[in-house]
C-alpha cells in the first residue's frame, strides 16, 4: 500500500522544508509521511567549505516538514568525497 | 496503437472514478497521474529543485516515486548524487514537466468536463 514501505530499514536521504539534508536508517513511517530515522546525520552545506556532517541520532520528523526522501545508494555515497562538495545550502521550500 | 493507448487511459480514468477514494477534486489527477507511471517526467519542486526521473507509483496525496533519478543541475545541487530512487512529496511540488506525447488533452479535457458534472447526473448521457 504505502509507497515507502520498501524503504524502511535503508539508508535514507531526506530533504526537509527548511533545506536541511538529513541521512538516517528509516525505521517507520504512517500515512501523512511522518517518519522515524535512526542514526541520524545531517549534512551541512555551505559555500566557503565543504560539507559538514552532524550526528543527530534518533529522529522523528513530522510530515508536514518532509519535500523528499531519496533512497541512498550506500556503495556510490561510501565514494563521494563530501569534503570537496563547496555548494550553498538548498533553499527553503516557498509555497 | 494510438487507439490501444487511448482506451487504456480512458480505462484507468473510469476505474478510478469508480473506487472507493472520495476526495473527488484530486481524483482526476490521481487518475490522471497513473497514466504518467512508466513515463519520463521532470518534477520541479516548490525548493526550486528540478528532478528528472520514471514514474513508479503515485498516490492519492500525489506524492510521487521516481527512479533513475537526476537532479536537473547537478553541479549547483549535488546533494542527490548518491540517490537513484527517491520519493516526493506531493505538497512540495510545484510542475510536473511531461512529455506532450503521452498525454492525450482531448481526453483529459473530457474527463474534466465530466468530473464537473453534478454527482447525480449519469456519467454518460
Amino acid at each position: 500500500m504505502s509507497q515507502l514501505q520498501p524503504y524502511v530499514n535503508q539508508r535514507v536521504a531526506v530533504i526537509m522544508n527548511d533545506g536541511r539534508f538529513v541521512v538516517g536508517m528509516l525505521r517507520g513511517l504512517d500515512q501523512t509521511t511522518n517518519i522515524i530515522m535512526q542514526g541520524c546525520t545531517e549534512r551541512v552545506f555551505s559555500e566557503s567549505e565543504g560539507v559538514e556532517v552532524v550526528d543527530l541520532g534518533l529522529y522523528l520528523i513530522r510530515g508536514d516538514n518532509i519535500a523528499v526522501i531519496g533512497l541512498v545508494d550506500v556503495d556510490v555515497d561510501d565514494t563521494l568525497d563530501l569534503a570537496s562538495i563547496c555548494v550553498p545550502a538548498l533553499p527553503p521550500v516557498k509555497y | 496503437m494510438k487507439e490501444a493507448q487511448q482506451q487504456k487511459t480512458e480505462y484507468y480514468i473510469h476505474d478510478a472514478l469508480a473506487s472507493d477514494i472520495q476526495d473527488s477534486d484530486a481524483m482526476l489527477f490521481y487518475s490522471f497521474f497513473k497514466t504518467q507511471v512508466g513515463q519520463q517526467v521532470t518534477v520541479e519542486l516548490k525548493n526550486d529543485l528540478a528532478i528528472q526521473g520514471v514514474v513508479e507509483s503515485v498516490d492519492q496525496f500525489l506524492n510521487i516515486k521516481l527512479r533513475d533519478i537526476r537532479v536537473v543541475d547537478p553541479e549547483r545541487y549535488p546533494h542527490m548524487l548518491s540517490v537513484k530512487n527517491c520519493f516526493i512529496r506531493g505538497s512540495v511540488v510545484r510542475y510536473v514537466q511531461l512529455s506532450p506525447a503521452t498525454v492525450d488533452t482531448a481526453l483529459l479535457q473530457d474527463a474534466a468536463r465530466r468530473e464537473a458534472q453534478p454527482v447525480a447526473a449519469p456519467a454518460r448521457a
